[in-house]
């Protein structure tokens, strides 16, 4: 392998790592925060996929006016969300929750299958994205994931500057190790948690509708990226942003690099990863929620 | 007495009715194809393909009238065995027709040989069906996995090319029609590389395109279908591979997939036992039946409905009608020349068509006849024994 191919494998497992970081850090703050074990979280990440496909023609001229639609709806809907349904279980064992968000997959699933149906869908890229930058006679790069890896490290960045830098995130990380604490300084606490939950949903659904241009729209889309999702969050820690992060671009290289090299064996490099850092630290890399 | 004669009367007349009734008891079909899902086109234009045969023959194969049980199979193996029970125990059907996924097809092969029940699968390529699964009431009007791969192997040989790569996702009809076609390409003294797969229904081809690029092979063979097949071939092209490195595929790379691949696809290669314009007085004749019925064009799967309802009319013609010799009518149709619309083929020992397969070449939204690219070609139904 040359020096340019690793470097476009490099850029596929950081484009790919990054948007996984999306996905999980919206898991792992819901997680680490409520204590909630949210198995919907990859049907927030399918509602993105699937918004953007029903939005892209309403949007054809403004990608990024659609993506601003999408985030806004989505939060609204993970708001109401919480209101009417996980603002109840954050009381119950974990069992009834993975139980109870379990049901809620298969209600999303049925709801997909009648609204837009079960066809593989496509979503167009942007014009102005459109086309690949190029890096020497046959390596090439599409602009497109040039774009979301962009997108993604803006949010990455925004993420931790609020949860670290703001007075929201204060409360929050507060709210994280002691919630009568926090109730008891007059922070209404269930407004909070409303807020960190439709952000979750926002940036699962973000990390679908960027997805979609690039990998489809397709039922069932949604389990499987819950699934690395949840190992990401064990391997970075559960509830740590930054275990998040490091734990995705682990992921994105290795799934990466496994698909190209090991490729009868690459679906369960991610599996032997998670093992290995298991081994040697059972709270994953960084320890977040106690 | 009066209300003696009436009784008499009623039950003689009451014998008469079930005497007639046996003689022209329709044969009971069980259609069982996805009506709903990824799969549900494909699905209904099997059952207008079969019926139209049917409805040719003027809605009787044999002298007897046809009624139909239809169950959706949801393309779902999980819910396969329950859903043929059903048209074997509870409607009792006499054959079964189906189905397009390979998975679901496999249930229904293993419910239809502990039943004894006559099975014809118009899609499902699944090398098993008609390998270790075979069975003498089972026979396939379509095609096995292998078949259309190693003819593109033959094609991709003879066009000069000496390393290839493949890609495909990893499950068990990729690996199939991967394994045909190194064999036809090593055959001609080429060399496969390597073997780049994904996970089903995995669509980030990035990774493996980037390593495309890197290994520079002579020419790709690809086996994506639906929404994947979209993708890819579009992917392909957005990477500029397609102008370097020929793309080669099986027919399911292009069928039903051109007008949403759209320039990507001009011009690619395929292989399969049929081709939209195929210019003979049959295919002509049957295109044109088929859109008069449907008001719609036919294409591969309406073929393979069509061939399954001739395959039964063969089996049935050769027993009169009887499908309790169960022995005439399989053997009837192993022996049979199925006139069809792809051009005539007949069915191998194990069940699968001994049939030409055609290179075809992507133009606007057809597949065109270019050449036979191997003349009866019957897949090796490994492990098969009856």
């Amino acid at each position: 392998m040359d020096l340019a191919t690793f470097l476009v494998q490099c850029l596929n497992a950081v484009q790919y790592g990054l948007l996984l970081f999306l996905v999980a850090s919206g898991l792992t703050l819901i997680f680490g925060i409520m204590g909630v074990i949210n198995l919907a979280h990859g049907s927030f990440y399918m509602l993105g996929a699937y918004l953007a496909f029903v939005l892209a023609p309403f949007f054809a001229d403004s990608f990024l006016l659609m993506l601003l639609v999408g985030v806004a709806l989505s939060a609204v809907f993970g708001f109401v969300l919480e209101w009417v349904f996980f603002s109840f279980l954050y009381q119950r064992e974990h069992l009834q929750q993975v139980l109870m968000t379990y049901a809620l997959i298969l209600v999303f699933e049925e709801a997909r299958s009648m609204l837009v149906g079960n066809d593989v869908h496509g979503v167009p890229i942007p014009a102005w994205l459109a086309g690949s930058f190029e890096l020497g006679a046959l390596m090439s790069y599409p602009w497109y994931r040039l774009f979301a890896s962009a997108a993604c490290i803006v949010l990455a960045a925004l993420l931790y500057l609020v949860v670290h830098k703001t007075r929201l995130g204060m409360m929050i990380r507060a709210g994280a190790s002691n919630r009568d604490m926090v109730r008891g300084l007059g922070i209404d606490i269930t407004l909070l948690y409303r807020i960190v939950f439709a952000g979750g949903v926002a940036l699962a659904a973000l990390a679908g509708m960027i997805a979609a241009p690039m990998s489809s729209v397709y039922p069932g889309m949604g389990s499987s990226v819950l699934i690395i999702c949840f190992v990401v969050v064990v391997i970075g820690g559960i509830g740590s942003i930054t275990g998040a992060l490091v734990a995705s671009l682990l992921v994105g290289f290795v799934d990466t690099f496994g698909k190209v090299f090991f490729a009868e064996v690459s679906g369960i490099g991610v599996y032997l990863l998670m093992a290995i850092i298991l081994v040697w630290r059972p709270e994953g890399l960084m320890k977040g929620r106690a | 007495m009066k209300t003696l004669s009436t009784l008499t009367a009623a039950a003689l007349l009451g014998l008469a009715v079930n005497v007639h009734a046996q003689s022209a008891a329709p044969i009971k079909v069980g259609l069982m194809l996805p009506y709903t899902g990824t799969y549900a086109a494909l699905g209904n234009m099997i059952e207008n393909g079969f019926k139209l045969y049917v409805q040719e023959q003027g809605g009787k194969l044999a002298g007897r009238e046809i009624q139909y049980f239809k169950v959706d199979d949801e393309s779902e193996p999980s819910k396969a065995t329950d859903n043929v029970n059903k048209l074997i125990k509870r409607d009792q059907v006499d054959v079964l027709v189906g189905t397009v996924h390979s998975g679901v097809a496999l249930a229904m092969a293993k419910a239809a040989k502990e039943s004894n029940t006559l099975l014809i699968i118009p899609n499902a390529g699944a090398g098993a069906i008609t390998g270790p699964m075979c069975g003498p009431n089972i026979v396939r009007s379509s095609f096995s996995n292998w078949q259309p791969g190693y003819a593109m192997g033959v094609v991709a040989g003879q066009r000069g090319h000496k390393r290839a790569m493949t890609i495909t996702w990893n499950y068990a009809a990729g690996a199939e029609t991967v394994k045909g076609f190194t064999e036809g390409f090593e055959k001609g003294g080429g060399k496969v590389i390597k073997d780049l797969t994904l996970p089903f229904p995995n669509v980030e081809f990035q990774a493996l395109l980037t390593e495309i690029a890197a290994q520079k092979p002579d020419a790709v063979y690809a086996f994506f279908a639906g929404g994947g097949a979209v993708k890819f071939v579009k992917d392909y092209a957005a990477a500029g591979l397609n102008k370097s490195i020929p793309l080669y595929g099986p027919g399911f790379l292009t069928d039903g997939t051109l007008e949403a691949q759209g320039p990507a696809a001009q011009g690619l290669l395929t292989t399969l036992h049929y081709a939209d314009n195929l210019d003979t007085p049959r295919n002509n004749a049957f295109r044109k039946s088929f859109a008069l019925t449907y008001k719609t064009n036919a294409d591969v799967y309406a073929v393979q409905g069509y061939d399954a309802a001739q395959l039964l009319g063969a089996g049935l013609a050769a027993a009169k009608g009887d499908l309790g010799k169960r022995d005439v009518v399989t053997a009837a149709m192993r022996k049979a020349v199925v006139d069809s619309p792809r051009g005539k083929f007949t069915i191998s020992a194990a069940g699968n068509p001994v049939q030409d397969m055609y290179l075809r070449e992507a133009k606007g939204v057809n597949n065109e006849f270019k050449s036979i690219a191997v003349k009866s070609l019957s897949d090796p139904a490994q492990g098969c024994r009856m």
